[in-house]
């Protein structure tokens, strides 16, 4: 066992491992997390994260490895840790067919709630998620923001100290995921630590500390201004035009171009070199004829360091 | 001839209008980004144009068929995916390709040039003999866009295609939307990610029901009200949450590690009095004035339609 209950750490992970018959879809991966930190956890599809999670959870019980939650060790104590947790999945799991008010009173029997405190804690959710004039709306109506909160307010029912979001805001729109923030920010100033999934690289900037899981291992793990120092082997360039893809095309093949994609109005171009490139780059612009507005060394954004680091571990692996 | 057009496009349910006279048209060859919050009327709008639903009032067409008179041509001309797709969780990933490519006749061999393609940049070419059913969330939905795309047809409908696809993927994905642009495919899609919606030629901001913005995103982004400035600080969020009991503000957020504050007024006197205050703060900040963003413009425009309800 790693750590007691008044560490300061509210996650530690070691080694930790998680094979399904011959496929190690989590490889010897270690971290921690310090209580009252928002925790982001990033990876393309099937590189393990979920997988991850449910460890931690006590869901699943890992191959080898150590890891605590709060504390609690999770071969041995699976169900301390689930009564010392918050977890929140992707797809929100309420039920659609029940009112607002008895999803939250279904949920405080799962955790049971002791009966005296159930009002207030039913109140502070309803409030929270904003909810008061729709206690008695049938899940199934509200719009996606608004089931996401009260999903959020069900899993915080039991006021856990460690709460695990997998995905929050798939398919949310963007006021709501703003609103969405504002409380996972107000449950971390009270000390709450939150560990939080996401395929969204504006949400990761959010994030205090991020870690990057690949094929089961751990890429890149920091906060996001040190992500985009520590990992990036390579300048972004960031070059506006009228017409991106036909500037894409322009400017596939150069050689000195690692990387070349569609970003907002324009494009984000990975290259050894920025002073090098810059006229090779403009060179062949000008030879299509293609009119561009501004290409310049920009700061790369946490989707360039993504993409960079996923790259570099294919390309080292041969693939 | 545009690709799409709808006159007067309005879709009842009961006392609930969910598309308000909608008059739209999008040219052939065009990516269009159909933007708006949840419940915003985008799926209604999908659905009428794939001819699944008739009005109850008004019109579109589509290459000239109309959705409701020739919507036994209108299936030749689009591809539709829903925001659940139909795959079969008992086939496996190639399986389902083929079933597709064999339901839209795509001949032998563009359908073998097609699937390689189509595999390798979902990168899915290692699971292509796994059932439907034991693949992530994010995998499912590439292998949608997979099928969707097996056949081209001359108007691709998606229904927020990308929910749930990693940022690798997703990439991937806009090139070849952006390739199918060389044939002239024209791309209807929705998205509630404003990244992506830069992304498109042009795109309207449904709310409500109604079609309140439509442009370029440049056009677009001249409709904000009031002046942005963006700070960059040490300790964002409590600056923010200083900051707001200071300053009277139109909207502020945190827009990754920054500040982003909405006020009114003259634009250098603005920037000048927020210096001013972070000054009075102690606070060692870079503020300056800068351009808006889609989702700066989307929050701008829909937060004072809102009110409070739609904040927390």
């Amino acid at each position: 066992m790693l750590v007691s209950n008044n560490s300061e750490y509210a996650v530690t992970v070691k080694d930790l491992e998680k094979r399904f018959g011959s496929f190690q879809a989590v490889n010897k991966v270690s971290f921690q997390v310090r209580r009252g930190e928002i925790f982001g956890f990033l990876g393309p599809n099937g590189a393990g994260k979920s997988t991850t999670m449910r460890m931690l959870c006590g869901i699943i019980i890992p191959t080898a490895g150590e890891a605590t939650v709060n504390g609690f060790d999770v071969f041995h104590q699976a169900e301390q840790i689930k009564n010392h947790i918050g977890y929140m999945s992707q797809k929100f799991s309420l039920y659609e067919d029940l009112t607002v008010e008895e999803n939250i009173d279904f949920y405080s029997g799962i955790y049971q709630i002791p009966m005296v405190e159930k009002k207030n804690r039913k109140d502070w959710v309803v409030k929270m998620a904003g909810l008061d004039e729709h206690r008695n709306s049938l899940t199934a109506i509200l719009p996606g923001g608004w089931r996401q909160r009260l999903a959020l307010g069900c899993a915080l029912l039991h006021k856990p100290p460690v709460i695990f979001l997998d995905e929050p805001t798939s398919g949310v729109d963007p006021i709501s995921r703003r609103s969405f923030w504002e409380l996972i920010y107000q449950l971390a100033a009270e000390g709450i630590t939150v560990f939080v999934t996401t395929h969204y690289m504006d949400e990761a900037e959010y994030c205090d500390r991020l870690a990057m899981i690949y094929r089961g291992e751990l890429v890149a793990i920091g906060t996001p201004d040190e992500l985009k120092v520590k990992y990036m082997n390579n300048d972004v360039l960031n070059l506006e035009c009228l017409d991106p893809f036909g500037a894409l095309q322009a400017v596939n093949g150069i050689p000195e171009i690692r990387e070349a994609a569609l970003f907002g109005r324009g494009l984000h171009l990975a290259v050894n070199d920025a002073s090098s490139s810059i006229p090779i780059i403009i060179k062949a612009l000008q030879e299509r004829k293609l009119v561009y507005t501004r290409l310049e060394k920009i700061i790369p954004s946490l989707e360039d360091v993504f993409v960079s680091i996923i790259e570099s571990r294919d390309s080292s692996a041969g693939l | 001839m545009d690709a799409i057009k709808a006159i007067g496009l309005t879709q009842k349910f009961g006392d609930n209008t969910a598309v308000k006279n909608l008059t739209i048209n999008i040219k052939e060859g065009e990516v269009f980004g159909l933007v708006g919050p949840d419940g915003a009327g985008k799926t209604t709008v999908m659905r009428l144009l794939a001819g699944l639903i008739a009005p109850t009032a008004g019109d579109a067409w589509v290459y000239g068929c109309h959705t409701v008179e020739d919507s036994g041509q209108l299936s030749n001309h689009i591809s539709y995916m829903p925001q659940r797709f139909g795959l079969y969780m008992d086939l496996t990933v190639q399986e389902n390709i083929d079933f597709y490519a064999d339901l839209y006749n795509v001949p032998r061999q563009i359908r073998k040039e097609k699937t390689a393609e189509l595999l390798a940049f979902s990168n899915m070419i290692p699971f292509r003999d796994r059932l439907a059913r034991n693949l992530s969330g994010g995998m499912k939905q590439k292998l949608a866009l997979a099928c969707a795309l097996i056949h081209t047809p001359k108007v691709l409908l998606l229904d927020e295609p990308t929910n749930g696809v990693d940022p690798l993927s997703r990439r991937d994905f806009w090139r070849i939307l952006y390739k199918l642009l060389e044939e002239k495919v024209t791309i209807f899609v929705s998205t509630a990610y404003l990244d992506e919606a830069e992304r498109c030629g042009r795109i309207g901001l449904l709310h409500r029901g109604e079609l309140i913005l439509f442009g370029t995103p440049d056009e677009v982004k001249t409709h904000m009200s009031g002046v942005l400035i963006e700070i960059r600080c040490a300790e964002p969020r409590q600056i923010l949450a200083d900051l707001r009991t200071k300053l009277t503000l139109v909207s502020a957020g945190l827009f990754g590690a920054k500040i982003h504050l909405v006020l009114s007024g003259e634009p250098n006197q603005i920037l000048e009095m927020v210096k001013n205050t972070l000054k009075e703060m102690g606070v060692q900040a870079e503020a300056e004035i800068v351009g808006p963003s889609l989702e700066d413009v989307f929050i701008s425009m829909i937060r004072p339609i809102e009110g409070s309800d739609a904040s927390v």
